[in-house]
């Protein structure tokens, strides 16, 4: 049992709504509403949610790239406060890997000058053997060494993913948020990507966090697994667990929802509809978050906010916020829905 | 061994019907063939999955049918036949009144497929009042009733709304309502659920599974997600490089792939239901570039049964030894034959 | 839609102030002694330095900044020597004689040039279009004063059809006017007709291949439709810009053009201006010329965000 390499506790991430002649603040985007989990050293935390349920925010957040409204992070036993006072201490930690790394590639720099600026910049070490190191980082990727000299628009996809994972691993950082990464590439490719992150992973004992929309992928890499809807904790939970017995009704609908490729499967699943819109994060109303869409919700989920918590015998690291979760009916008709793709 | 001109036969006469399609730009000294000899047919109430990566050419495809290649890209062979007609020889102005009224399309980015400086009313009725003679008001009640069957929620107001106005999902419902007003013979969707979430892609899949049945229409469902098809296809037609590589029915292809590259393409999707396994397999390399073609089988670099043979001849689109409705286009079948090499050894 | 108007109005101000700024900066940077100026050399010491009490320019020099805004503010401008009224006066005639000939003009360039490159981008490619790049090549490889003096032999002294200067004849008639505006206009708008039609032209061809004109198309809408309702709507964002810094472009080409055609405007009172170191009037003619241009820029950009729907929101 390894112990937290990153832990948030009550984070908060809002963003100001200004309008009108004066750009007055009329109200805030709550992206991220109290929410706390821990990332155990050298392990992965998939987080996943809807568009718009904060999962980037949070990702930016850990980083120091966002704001704290509340809350604190603590990283590998530091205050992240502390450490973003301290130039150049973050990154040295934690490091950035996004969906279009093309967006974050210089296209007129080549490879080898984007990393070697990187090793450079951080001093990581001296300037004659930036080269080695260089082509070192590229093997590690599983690039070939002449792509040092290549441009990023002559590279596919996934070779220019590998390289935004070269450039973070230049730094050496033990710690790595993967907002999206394989999502743009094909399935073809996302398992070569998928792959080298475990590697990686298991060579140098990093921590990841892995923020996508895809479950399956999710399912693959995670150890344990935070589901977020309206910036706020839904349900967490080692990743058997989670998978075997969804305790959210959006976490079940959500897996409900993930084509299944085989039509035997897929022609017989029942599905858990998700009702209306995503909520309006600047509005959010008193109550469960999920409300307007849940298939379950009663009177008391507009009133109460649900806490998050375990279910009876179970796992007491999984926990939920619903209150009808331990209602057997329901308890039925949640495992109904997602363990007609489990089975 | 059969050769096949056609996919497989349908038991209705198919409505639209591509045979030997090619699909290619620029001029004959620097020529990019990205479609090559594509046969497709479907048949009325019937939905054909269209899968493949990236590139592959299932857009260009669907745009040749629809007479819709940007500049610079042309046709370089082959024909398309819908309801009886020779679309590639019909006037400009025929290929008018079969868009719309016969082969509708619902173009790939929800984001960027509706006019952002028209409302959804304006763009949705456009084509009803200026060509089927449909008075305004009467089109903005037709429109309305769309707006409606699609799940778009408060769909009289809705019809002022600009685009950007509306969320991914309501945009693709009004892609959808758009695409069926003029009540198409045959349904062409784009992967039309690429951007959205999961739980929408559900919503959305369903919402056109029920408008095919409930309007008769067929309908070409393009994707790259294996499990799109399976859910709501009868065949699916697998591309790859610009060329089909295998079709079958959806059930078939699915219990046992014949070609290489489905087997592998289902072998590299992480699964939501099974075992997790330990590492995931994916297909090594890249596809390749239609400006650098392959020689021979054009998966043959990417192929764990990869043959001698498969490097210098192309493999013809045949029935397997198993024979059935179910043609290849490979030189082996990976149900008889075991792998030449272990997936993922192919050349990088 | 109104908070973004008087969001960008209330950013005109801190422009404006600026602008005053600069010109009030400008007579204190041109060498020569004003008193000089106004009373040549010959004048006594003691003369010269009750005209510098006077004018308030032994004063420090914010407090004559302070002098000059309050005159601004009262519309006084100062006097003009060169033309011996205030310079107020000098201006408002002119700027209205200048307004007419740039607004002629941007009008003329703007319906001839968007519709020519509306009628090119119909057909890329074809004759017309090649035609009509061989044109705006033409136009924008020449000289405004140049083609000025070329209009004038061939219309006004060789064909005798046009008069060639001033602005009005003798009847002071609006077909005199009429007359006399056709080369200026047509002069002052080659050039940016050239720009307008081959930015209209590339705009539409831009958005001609997106993806909702695609969708129009798949739905069986007519090319001709496309272009007018689909394209040219979606196009007029950047034409709009276009035709925006045509304007101010127009504003200065037209004092060349005045001097050419001797128009009566603020071009040619600024060209004589400058020849006769008439620094109260330079200065004026900059100010209203600098407001104008800002001006132009806030209608402009009012424009912009009508024309896309998205800003309206913000
Ligand atoms: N800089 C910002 N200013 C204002 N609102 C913001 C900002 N960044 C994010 N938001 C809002 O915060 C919420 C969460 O956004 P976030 O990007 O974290 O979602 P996400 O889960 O990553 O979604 P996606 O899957 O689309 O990437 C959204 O409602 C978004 O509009
Ligand atoms: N305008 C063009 N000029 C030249 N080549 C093009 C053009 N448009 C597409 N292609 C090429 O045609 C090939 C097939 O493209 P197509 O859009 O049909 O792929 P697709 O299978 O639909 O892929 P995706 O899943 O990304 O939509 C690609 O290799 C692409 O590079
Ligand atoms: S023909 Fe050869 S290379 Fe192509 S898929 Fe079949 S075995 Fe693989
Ligand atoms: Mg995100
Ligand atoms: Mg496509």
């Amino acid at each position: 049992m390894s112990t937290p390499a990153i832990r948030l506790k009550d984070v908060s991430i809002r963003f100001p709504i200004r309008k009108g002649v004066l750009r007055r603040v009329v109200g805030e985007v709550r992206a991220v509403d109290s929410i706390s989990f821990d990332i155990n050293e050298g392990e992965t935390v998939g987080l996943v949610g809807e568009s718009g349920s904060g999962k980037s925010t949070t990702g930016r957040g850990l980083l120091g790239l966002s704001h704290l409204s509340g809350g604190t992070v603590e990283c590998f036993g530091q205050d992240l406060a502390a450490l973003k006072r301290d130039r150049g201490a973050l990154p040295r930690i934690s490091q950035l890997v996004f969906q279009d790394p093309y967006a974050s590639l210089n296209p007129r720099m080549t490879i080898g000058e984007t990393l070697g600026e990187v090793l450079h910049v951080h001093r990581l070490v001296p300037p004659a053997e930036i080269g080695a190191r260089v082509a070192k980082l590229l093997d590690d990727v599983g690039l070939r060494r002449e792509t040092a000299e290549r441009h990023p628009h002559a590279l596919s996809g996934g070779q220019r993913q590998r390289v935004a994972i070269a450039r973070a691993l230049a730094i050496e950082p033990k710690f790595i948020v993967l907002d999206e990464v394989v999502s743009a590439l094909d399935v073809s490719i996302q398992g070569q990507i998928v792959n080298l992150l475990q590697d990686l992973q298991r060579q140098r004992n990093l921590t990841y966090l892995f923020i996508t929309h895809d479950l399956s992928i999710v399912r693959h890499v995670s150890h344990s697994i935070v589901v977020l809807y309206g910036g706020q904790i839904m349900e967490m939970g080692p990743r058997d667990s989670l998978f075997a017995q969804p305790l959210h009704p959006y976490t079940s609908a959500l897996l409900s929802a993930v084509p299944v490729p085989d039509p035997r499967i897929e022609r017989a699943r029942a599905r858990l509809e998700v009702r209306s819109e995503p909520p309006d994060p600047s509005a959010p109303l008193p109550g469960c978050r999920f409300q307007r869409s849940c298939a379950f919700a009663i009177s008391r989920c507009q009133i109460e906010r649900p806490v998050l918590r375990p279910i009876g015998s179970h796992d007491s690291r999984h926990v939920a916020a619903c209150h009808r979760m331990d209602e057997p009916l329901v308890r039925e008709a949640l495992s109904r829905a997602s363990h007609g793709a489990l089975s | 061994m059969t050769m096949h001109s056609n996919a497989a036969p349908s038991p209705a006469a198919p409505i639209l019907e591509v045979s030997h399609l090619g699909v290619a730009y620029g001029n004959d000294a620097r020529k990019v063939q990205v479609v090559h000899d594509v046969s497709l047919a479907v048949s009325p109430g019937e939905a054909l999955g269209i899968v493949g990566e990236s590139g592959c050419g299932k857009s260009q495809t669907m745009l040749a049918v629809l007479r819709l290649l940007p500049r610079g890209g042309r046709v370089s062979g082959g024909a398309v036949r819908f309801d009886g007609r020779d679309v590639l020889a019909l006037s400009a102005r025929d290929v008018r009144g079969i868009r719309g009224h016969g082969l509708a399309l619902i173009s790939q980015d929800a984001l960027t497929a509706l006019n952002p400086a028209m409302t959804i009313g304006t763009q949705m009725a456009e084509p009803l009042i200026h060509y089927d003679g449909v008075s305004g008001a009467q089109a903005r009640k037709r429109c309305a009733e769309l707006l409606d069957l699609v799940g778009i929620p408060g769909a009289t107001s809705r019809l002022g709304s600009y685009p950007h106005e509306l969320s991914g999902g309501m945009r693709q419902r009004a892609l959808i309502a758009m695409a069926i007003s003029a009540n198409p013979k045959v349904l062409i969707a784009d992967e039309p659920t690429t951007a959205l979430d999961v739980t929408t892609q559900a919503q959305i899949l369903q919402l056109i599974d029920r408008l095919r049945r409930d309007l008769g229409m067929a309908l070409i469902l393009i994707t790259h997600d294996l499990g799109v098809v399976a859910g709501v296809t009868d065949r699916v037609a697998v591309m790859y490089a610009g060329r089909v590589v295998e079709t079958a029915t959806t059930e078939d292809l699915f219990a046992s792939p014949r070609h290489p590259y489905t087997k592998a393409l289902l072998d590299s999707t992480a699964r939501i239901e099974g075992q997790v396994s330990d590492r995931l397999s994916p297909i090594p390399g890249l596809p390749p570039d239609p400006r650098s073609p392959v020689s021979g089988c054009a998966f043959h670099p990417r192929c764990s049964y990869v043959r001698d043979v498969c490097h210098q001849d192309l493999p013809q689109l045949v029935d397997g030894i198993a024979g059935g409705e179910h043609p290849v286009r490979c030189f082996v079948d990976p149900f008889v034959t075991a792998p030449a090499r272990r997936a993922g050894e192919a050349a990088r | 839609m109104l908070s973004f108007i008087l969001n960008r109005a209330l950013q005109i101000i801190p422009v404006i102030i600026g602008v005053t700024i600069a010109t009030f900066l400008l007579a204190q940077i041109i060498p020569g002694d004003p008193a000089d100026v106004l009373l040549g050399s010959t004048a006594s010491e003691e003369t010269r330095q009750e005209l510098r009490t006077a004018l308030g320019l032994s004063e420090p020099v914010y407090i004559q900044y302070g002098i000059y805004l309050k005159n601004l503010l009262q519309g006084d401008l100062g006097q003009s020597f060169t033309f011996a009224e205030p310079v107020t006066q000098v201006l408002v005639s002119r700027l209205f004689n200048t307004s007419l000939l740039a607004i002629a003009a941007i009008i003329l360039a703007s319906i001839v040039g968007v519709a020519a490159g509306t009628w090119a981008a119909l057909k890329p490619g074809s004759i017309r279009d090649q035609g009509l790049s061989v044109v705006v090549l033409f136009f924008n490889s020449m000289p405004s004063f140049w083609l000025g003096l070329v209009l004038i032999l061939i219309f006004g002294l060789h064909l005798r059809l046009l008069p060639v200067g001033g602005m009005d004849d003798a009847t002071g008639s609006l077909a005199g006017l009429a007359a006399h505006m056709v080369l200026p206009t047509f002069t002052l708008a080659a050039w940016s007709l050239a720009v307008i039609a081959r930015m209209t032209r590339s705009a539409i061809l831009d958005v001609i291949n997106s993806d909702y004109i695609r969708t129009a198309r798949s739905r069986g809408v007519s090319e001709a439709r496309i272009v007018l309702r689909h394209a040219l709507p979606n196009a007029m964002p950047t034409v709009i810009t276009v035709i925006g810094m045509q304007m101010g472009f127009l504003l200065s080409g037209a004092v060349l053009t005045e001097t050419v055609f001797s128009w009566p405007g603020i071009g040619l009172a600024m060209y004589q201006a400058i020849s006769t170191r008439d620094i109260p009037l330079i200065q004026g003619g900059i100010l209203v010329l600098a407001i104008a241009f800002v001006l132009i820029n806030f209608v402009v950009d009012i424009l912009y965000a009508y024309f896309n729907p998205k800003i309206k929101l913000a």
